[in-house]
C-alpha cells in the first residue's frame, strides 16, 4: 500500500505540478495586484476627498458583504450575458481575487497610515514636501513596516481562497487532485498531499509575519 | 522698515468657536516676538496659520509684501522660508539624522547633496551634535531630538523660524540646551516667533511680548514693560500666577518619610 501510494504520487507529480502552477500563478498575480491596489486604496482613503471616499467605501462594502464565490460566478457567468464580455476563467479568478484582496490589503494600509502620528505629516509639510513626496519619503515607508505582518496574513488567505477558482473551471491543484481521485479512489492520499501543499506554502508566510511583528514592535 | 509679516483683522474658527479674533500683528525683519498667554488662547494656532497648517477664515496675512490668504498661494514655497519647530520634534523615525536634515534641501530645493550635507554638518556641529549624524531618533534624548529638529528647519535657509512650545515636552535639564540654540539664532538676527511658557527665557530673548487671551491680542510691549508694568488686568493676573509659583515659600519638612 505504502509503496503503491508513493508510486501513485510519483506518477501523478507532473499532473499535480501543472495544477500547482495554476494555483500559484493565480495566487501570485492576485497578491501582487492586491498589494499595489491596496496601497493605492489606503493612500486615497487618507486624502479625505469626500466623493472619492464615498466611492471607495461602496467598493469596500461590496467586497465585504458579498462572498468571493458569488463574485466569481457573477463576473464569469454574468459578464458574457449582460455585456457580451467573456473572460477566461483563469483571468476571472485573478480579477476577483485582486479586487477582493485589494480591499483587505487596503484596509490594512489605511489603518497603518492612519496610525502614524499626525506630527509626521505636519513635519513633512513644514519643510515644503508636496503630497507625493510626503507619502513617498515620510508616510509610506513608516506605514509599510506597520502593515507588513497583517498583509502577509492576507496573502495566505488569498492563496487559500484561490481554490474557489475550481468552481468556474480553472484546473488548479485541487481540480487535478479530484481528477486523480476519480481515477484511483485514493482520496486520503491525494487530499493529504494537498493538505501538505497548502500547509508548506502558507505556514512559512504566517511564521514570517509573526517574526516580523515581534521584531518590529520591539524595535 | 516695512513689516516682514503682517496680520490684519485676521480671524480663524474651529467649528463655531472663534480661536483667533481680529488679530493685528506686524513683525519686522530680525525681530524676536514671544507670544504668551494661557492654554487655548490661540497662540499655537497663530503660528500654524503662518505656516499654512491651519487655514484662516478672513482677514489678511502678508509675508514679505505678499498676501498669503489668496487661493493661489504656493504654501510649499512659503514653508521653505518660514521654518517651524514643534513641541514633540517629529523627526522622521525611519531615517538617520543626516537623512532627516537633507530630505528638504535635496528633494524640495533640489540642492546638491554634497553642498547641503556640508551645511547640515556645520549646523550639527554648532548645536553640538555632529557625532550623532548617523543616529536614529530613538537613540537620542528629547533635547537632542529637538536640537536636530531645529537644524532640520534651518537647513532650508528660512527667513523666519516659528517655535511652538518647543521645550514643553522636555525634561527640565534639557530645556537649557534647546533654549541656547534659539538664543543664538536671535543674536544672529533671525526673525523669530516663539510660543513658550518659559517666562525668564521670554524676558531674555524677546524684543516684544505679545500677550493673547481667548483668541485676541490684548497687549504688545517690550519685555521690560510687559513684565514690570502689564497694561491689562488679564496680563497682570497671568503674570501673578507665575510669580506666585516662583515666590512659593519653602515648606519645612516636619516628618521623615515613612518607609514601609
Amino acid at each position: 500500500m505504502a509503496s503503491s501510494g508513493l508510486e501513485l504520487l510519483w506518477v501523478s507529480l507532473p499532473q499535480l505540478g501543472k495544477g500547482a502552477a495554476q494555483t500559484l500563478s493565480i495566487s501570485l498575480l492576485g497578491i501582487v495586484i492586491s498589494t499595489l491596489g491596496g496601497v493605492l486604496y489606503g493612500v486615497l482613503r487618507t486624502l479625505k476627498v469626500k466623493w472619492l471616499d464615498a466611492i471607495l467605501r461602496v467598493y469596500l462594502e461590496l467586497f465585504r458583504a458579498i462572498p468571493v464565490l458569488v463574485w466569481l460566478y457573477l463576473l464569469f457567468f454574468g459578464l458574457p450575458i449582460f455585456f457580451g464580455l467573456s473572460i477566461p476563467s483563469f483571468w476571472c479568478a485573478v480579477l476577483v481575487l485582486s479586487l477582493w484582496g485589494a480591499t483587505e490589503v487596503g484596509e490594512v494600509a489605511r489603518g497603518a497610515l492612519h496610525s502614524l502620528p499626525r506630527g509626521q505629516r505636519e513635519a513633512g509639510l513644514s519643510i515644503g514636501l508636496d503630497g507625493p513626496q510626503l507619502y513617498g519619503y515620510v508616510l509610506l515607508p513608516q506605514a509599510l513596516r506597520r502593515m507588513t505582518p497583517p498583509t502577509i496574513n492576507v496573502y495566505t488567505r488569498i492563496i487559500k481562497t484561490s481554490s474557489l477558482a475550481v468552481l468556474i473551471g480553472v484546473v488548479d491543484v485541487i481540480k487535478v487532485g479530484q481528477q486523480i481521485i476519480e481515477r484511483t479512489y485514493e482520496s486520503v492520499l491525494i487530499y493529504g498531499a494537498l493538505f501538505l501543499f497548502f500547509f508548506f506554502i502558507c505556514y512559512p508566510l504566517s511564521a514570517a509575519s509573526r517574526v516580523l511583528e515581534r521584531r518590529w514592535t520591539h524595535a | 522698515m516695512s513689516a516682514l509679516i503682517e496680520f490684519k483683522g485676521f480671524n480663524k474658527f474651529f467649528g463655531d468657536q472663534q480661536v483667533l479674533n481680529s488679530i493685528d500683528l506686524q513683525v519686522k525683519p530680525g525681530e524676536v516676538i514671544v507670544i504668551l498667554g494661557p492654554s487655548g488662547c490661540g497662540k499655537s494656532t497663530l503660528l500654524r496659520c503662518l505656516n499654512g497648517l491651519e487655514v484662516a477664515h478672513s482677514g489678511s496675512l502678508k509675508f514679505a509684501g505678499r498676501e498669503l490668504l489668496d487661493k493661489d498661494t504656493d504654501w510649499r514655497e512659503v514653508r521653505q522660508q518660514i521654518g517651524m519647530v514643534f513641541q514633540s520634534y517629529h523627526l522622521f523615525p525611519h531615517m538617520n539624522v543626516l537623512d532627516n536634515l537633507l530630505l528638504g534641501p535635496v528633494k524640495v530645493q533640489n540642492r546638491d547633496r554634497r553642498e547641503a550635507r556640508a551645511q547640515a554638518e556645520a549646523l550639527l556641529a554648532r548645536v553640538g551634535l555632529l557625532d550623532k549624524r548617523d543616529a536614529f531618533a530613538r537613540q537620542l534624548s528629547g533635547g537632542q531630538q529637538q536640537r536636530i529638529a531645529i537644524v532640520r528647519s534651518l537647513c532650508m535657509n528660512p527667513k523666519v523660524m516659528l517655535f511652538d512650545e518647543v521645550t514643553a515636552a522636555l525634561d527640565p535639564e534639557m530645556v537649557k540646551e534647546v533654549l541656547e540654540v534659539i538664543q543664538g539664532l536671535a543674536r544672529e538676527g533671525m526673525t523669530l516667533l516663539i510660543v513658550t511658557h518659559e517666562m525668564a527665557f521670554a524676558r531674555a530673548v524677546a524684543d516684544r511680548i505679545v500677550f493673547m487671551d481667548a483668541g485676541r491680542i490684548l497687549e504688545q510691549n517690550p519685555p521690560e514693560i510687559f513684565f514690570t508694568n502689564p497694561q491689562t488686568a488679564r496680563a497682570q493676573q497671568f503674570l501673578e500666577k507665575f510669580s506666585y509659583v516662583a515666590a512659593l515659600p519653602k515648606t519645612t519638612q516636619t516628618k521623615e518619610l515613612e518607609l514601609p
